[in-house]
């Protein structure tokens, strides 16, 4: 079984590892190892149409990410002073928004976004004094909604889990010896809580930062990095992608290792 | 007293407002958006035109490649992930020394967290013309194609669903009482017969919750059968791109989400169902 498990590990890996291998290529193919290189990687980062994707990347990961942990632990916190029947009609949209496809959201939000711009455009236009009204469009705005639903979410599972486990006696100590529960929160539900808040952030920013398939319904005119590097793969497999692929990955993993660092610490350090 | 309740379910609703904000708006509002328009017509020119028909449920056999591919690869897919993500968890759980536990737990993790594209890509690479091809070529065996093939499908599916199939098992695993393995042990049973009628027994839960959460995202699956079967092997994922993105038909692409969404529900109750019946009803459960 030793066997197998270890087979199983290189087989998620390998080739993960072939893609970083090959992106410091100095030849074009991926039979053959030329040489070490990192002339693709020159490439990559002076491209401006990649280095423009990765701006819009990263700004809508940051944005909705953000915007999920704040969301997301209120709404946790919130879960926890409602009835039983109010929790699960909750707790059943927060795991309808996980477990939905996202091929399926980026259709819904597709088509609910256009028929809703459809109405508010021309109502926005008779309310505006100038002839150069604002238009509501798909961009920016719709990709940050959509990750946000996923990962608001998903932060507030990561910190429901650990609010159900946080000690109440802690609390009530703190309430006995007369601290006001604005107090009581910044000194002890919130320490406690920390952790899962910054780890539902890494998280939400990862997914926002490599998914694809939401975005690609409601991106409109913007791209982001995973839909520049789709339509570049078909276009042709070429070393640059490799080096785009291997920034990508180094990014994520890191960001992954740093979210299970920070879910399992126990203990506030103060 | 009063004053002090009202002020409670305030802030509780305060705290709950954004997030029911973000759920009825970009959850429930764009469902029933796609409800209506499964039930519309399409407008000459390509939009929606506003109706009640069930003309675009009737004109589902269309895509029938599409859907008989998603059936068949789906199930097929989920099964190949079990059958190599099964082992894996149960070493992780049972077998695997202490301290490299938590190391080869986040080992499998990381995958899951990283781009399903660049993973997929990664495969492409390995499978296309100048990869495991052009190897085999200098080997003397030639004019082998590997990728745009179903079986390449399938590969991408198990290599891009494994984490997700592995954690739901290790978790019902981990939680297994030993003892029970003991007492089976004990009572003169054979490690098969203890593994069959405790291990594998106990671990049913957390199998169907694997199962069916590969088996839901895989109907929705875009990127794989794209990238690794090439426009020969497609989805229902792939039907849904060119209906909403390409041949603009809203209104019959939205029927086809519509069925997409109620058969995630059937494989989601047909597996609660099954993990209830075979796992007994006297399971207890601890979280």
């Amino acid at each position: 079984m030793r066997a197998f498990v270890v087979a199983v590990f290189a087989f998620l890996y390998l080739p993960i590892g072939l893609v970083v291998l090959f992106s410091f290529n100095a030849g074009r193919h991926a039979s053959e190892f030329t040489g070490f290189s990192v002339q693709w990687y020159g490439k990559a980062l002076s491209n401006p149409f990649l280095v423009e994707a990765l701006k819009n990347s990263l700004f809508i990961a940051t944005t909705s990410a953000l915007l999920a942990a704040l969301c997301g632990t209120a709404a946790a916190l919130g879960l926890q002073r409602v009835g039983a029947r109010t929790r699960a009609v909750f707790d059943g949209l927060l795991g309808a928004a996980i477990v939905v496809p996202g091929v399926v959201i980026g259709i819904s939000t597709l088509v609910a976004l256009v028929q809703l711009f459809g109405v508010l455009n021309p109502f926005l236009a008779s309310l505006w004094p100038s002839d150069q009204p604002p238009r509501l469009a798909l961009g920016y705005g719709s990709i940050i909604a959509a990750h946000g639903l996923f990962s608001m979410a998903l932060v507030a599972m990561i910190v429901g889990t650990r609010l159900g486990s946080l000690d109440r006696n802690l609390v009530e100590a703190s309430s006995d010896l007369y601290a006001t529960p604005l107090t009581t929160f910044r000194s002890i539900v919130l320490p406690q809580i920390m952790p899962a808040v910054i780890a539902g952030f890494l998280l939400a920013f990862t997914f926002s930062f490599d998914d694809f398939i939401v975005a690609f319904f409601v991106a409109g005119a913007q791209t982001t990095l995973p839909i520049y590097v789709f339509a570049s793969i078909r276009r042709g497999v070429t070393p640059e992608i490799n080096a785009i692929a291997t920034i990508v990955l180094v990014a994520s993993v890191l960001l992954v290792v740093l979210a299970q660092w920070q879910l399992r610490q126990r203990k506030p350090s103060h | 007293m009063r004053g002090n309740h009202l002020r409670k379910t305030l802030l509780t609703a305060l705290l709950l407002a954004p997030a029911t904000l973000w759920m009825v708006v970009f959850l429930v509002l764009p469902f029933v958006a796609i409800a209506v328009f499964s039930v519309g017509e399409r407008a000459p020119e390509g939009g929606y035109q506003a109706a009640f028909t069930l003309a675009q449920y009737a004109n589902l056999p269309a895509r029938a490649t599409a859907f008989w591919n998603t059936m068949v690869l789906a199930p097929a897919g989920a099964l190949a992930c079990l059958l190599v993500a099964y082992p894996v968890a149960y070493y992780l759980a049972l077998r695997a020394p202490e301290r490299w536990r938590l190391i080869l737990l986040a080992l499998v993790v990381i995958p899951f967290w990283t781009s399903l594209l660049m993973r997929t890509y990664a495969w492409m690479y390995v499978l296309g013309g100048r990869g495991i091809p052009a190897l085999l070529a200098y080997v003397g065996i030639e004019d082998i194609r590997l990728i745009n093939t179903p079986g390449a499908v399938l590969l991408g599916i198990v290599y891009g669903y494994l984490p997700l199939m592995i954690l739901p098992i290790y978790v019902s695993l981990e939680r297994l009482d030993r003892r029970l393995l003991e007492a089976s042990a004990d009572l003169g049973a054979t490690p098969v017969a203890t593994f069959l009628g405790v291990t594998l027994r106990l671990s049913l839960p957390g199998v169907m919750t694997g199962f069916s959460l590969v088996m839901i995202l895989l109907l929705g699956e875009y990127l794989i059968p794209t990238l690794l079967g090439g426009g020969k092997v497609f989805f229902i994922g792939n039907a849904l791109v060119d209906l909403f993105l390409q041949s603009r038909n809203w209104p019959f692409g939205s029927a086809i989400a519509i069925t997409l969404v109620l058969v995630s529900v059937v494989v989601l109750i047909a597996a609660n169902r099954i993990s209830t019946r075979l796992s007994g009803a006297r399971r207890v459960d601890l979280i």
